[in-house]
């Protein structure tokens, strides 16, 4: 595992193993706000960035403080924690810096705490054992992939609203449907590179 | 609740909170308002661990564990919690709970453990738990709170069960690792205990559980 680039592993993070589509992190707010590509850019774009820095947050705190103390039975509480002060400290630096980032953003923020697939990449991170470098790659491929995801579902369900869809299937069973095609998709990419 | 900024785009919190009023019984949570089927709540994990029936159990009975530990303890804390620490300190109970799962899987059940991966973890950020905290053990007494945390965990274990069972037997003809589909004449679907899989039972699942259900709920949207 430690030979994979990190560059290899962004790749993969974006198609092959792509955080939603095959670690299923990040359902929740990907099926309720996968309604319109502009929302879905938004939350993207504020899902890739808090990602990637707080996987590399959590990746110094679990090296430099849990491992080298025993604590790292803590490591959900403090991961949780992490994210939730990061998340709430860049809410409160976007709002007094650039009110324009904060309006595009700023409503994006405070659902990212309760956003699995951040907190997933960090376990990802810690289970399969990844080098600083590494950690920063999958951060951002996963963060992107993510992204790219949710974008793709607005695009397609925006398209879903001219459809003739059965009743008890409108809305989230049609979104898991074509979320499931979608998968399919992507396991086309599945030669292409692979981390486990 | 400064939400209605983000009517867009609604949280798992308020879809908890929507589903939480009235009087919970045990019926109210595992079937007519079940947290995953009906309000779809909590579905990151029920994707990912139902490839196989006994994973589903086990996580089924992660998630009752600590929704009835969360619930009981945010609740007997209730008129303690100041308003404005609340979320973080739920967060931090739920999180109580679930180092007190992980570490009993890994010192008795190693390989399920390593089988459910981070999924264990990922239980802090399950809007389910969350959700049952926030919209009704702050307002209810403990033991009410731990019968509403029972009845909403059951309402998740029992559609991960039924996902479970369905993918582990088309994805490989066995039901707890036997044989149950004999090879000679069904060829084992591969594609139900991968990823894509998992999207489709789930949504098939819920639209199942749309149509017994009725049209109603769809009035409000």
């Amino acid at each position: 595992m430690s030979e994979t680039s990190a560059w290899v592993i962004f790749i993969a993070a974006i198609f092959t193993n792509n955080i939603l589509l095959t670690n299923f992190l990040g359902m929740c707010s990907f099926i309720v706000c996968s309604g319109q590509i502009r929302t879905s850019l938004g939350l993207g774009t504020a899902v890739t960035f808090v990602m990637v820095t707080t996987t590399i947050l959590n990746y110094v705190i679990y090296h430099l403080v849990l491992a080298p103390y025993g604590l790292v039975h803590l490591q959900f509480i403090v991961f949780i924690a992490v994210i939730a002060a990061f998340v709430q400290l860049v809410e409160m630096f976007v709002e007094r810096f650039s009110p324009r980032l904060y309006f595009a953003l700023g409503i994006f923020l405070p659902l990212i705490t309760v956003n699995c697939a951040i907190l997933g990449a960090s376990l990802f991170m810690i289970i399969r054992e990844y080098s600083f470098m590494q950690s920063i790659g999958f951060g951002l491929g996963a963060g992107i992939g993510w992204a790219l995801a949710i974008i793709l579902l607005a695009g397609l369900r925006q398209k879903m609203r001219y459809s003739n869809v059965p009743e008890p299937f409108r809305g989230v069973p049609i979104a898991m449907l074509i979320t499931g095609v979608m998968a399919m998709t992507f396991m086309g990419f599945a030669g292409m590179v692979s981390i486990q | 609740m400064a939400e209605n900024k983000q009517s867009a785009c609604v949280t798992c919190q308020p879809a908890g909170l929507c589903g939480g009023k009235g009087l919970l019984t045990l019926k109210d949570g595992a079937w007519r308002n079940n947290p995953l089927a009906i309000q779809v709540l909590g579905i990151c994990s029920a994707l990912a661990v139902t490839s196989r029936l006994e994973n589903s159990l086990v996580m089924g009975a992660a998630l009752i564990f600590v929704c009835v530990g969360s619930n009981l303890i945010v609740s007997l804390l209730r008129k303690r919690t100041p308003h404005r620490i609340r979320m973080i300190a739920e967060v931090a109970i739920i999180a109580t709970f679930v180092i007190f799962f992980d570490q009993f899987l890994k010192a008795f059940y190693w390989d399920m453990s390593k089988q459910l991966g981070p999924y264990v973890g990922l239980i802090i950020t399950n809007c389910i738990v969350m959700g049952r905290a926030e919209a009704f053990a702050l307002q209810n007494p403990p033991i009410v709170s731990m019968v509403d945390g029972l009845a909403n965990g059951i309402g998740y274990a029992v559609v991960l069960a039924i996902i479970g069972f369905f993918r582990e037997l088309l994805g490989t003809g066995e039901i707890f690792g036997h044989q149950v589909l004999s090879s000679q004449w069904y060829t084992p679907n591969q594609l139900m205990i991968l990823a894509p899989g998992a999207f489709f039972a789930l949504g098939i699942v819920i639209g199942i559980f749309n149509a017994l259900k009725g049209p109603e709920p769809q009035e409000k949207k």
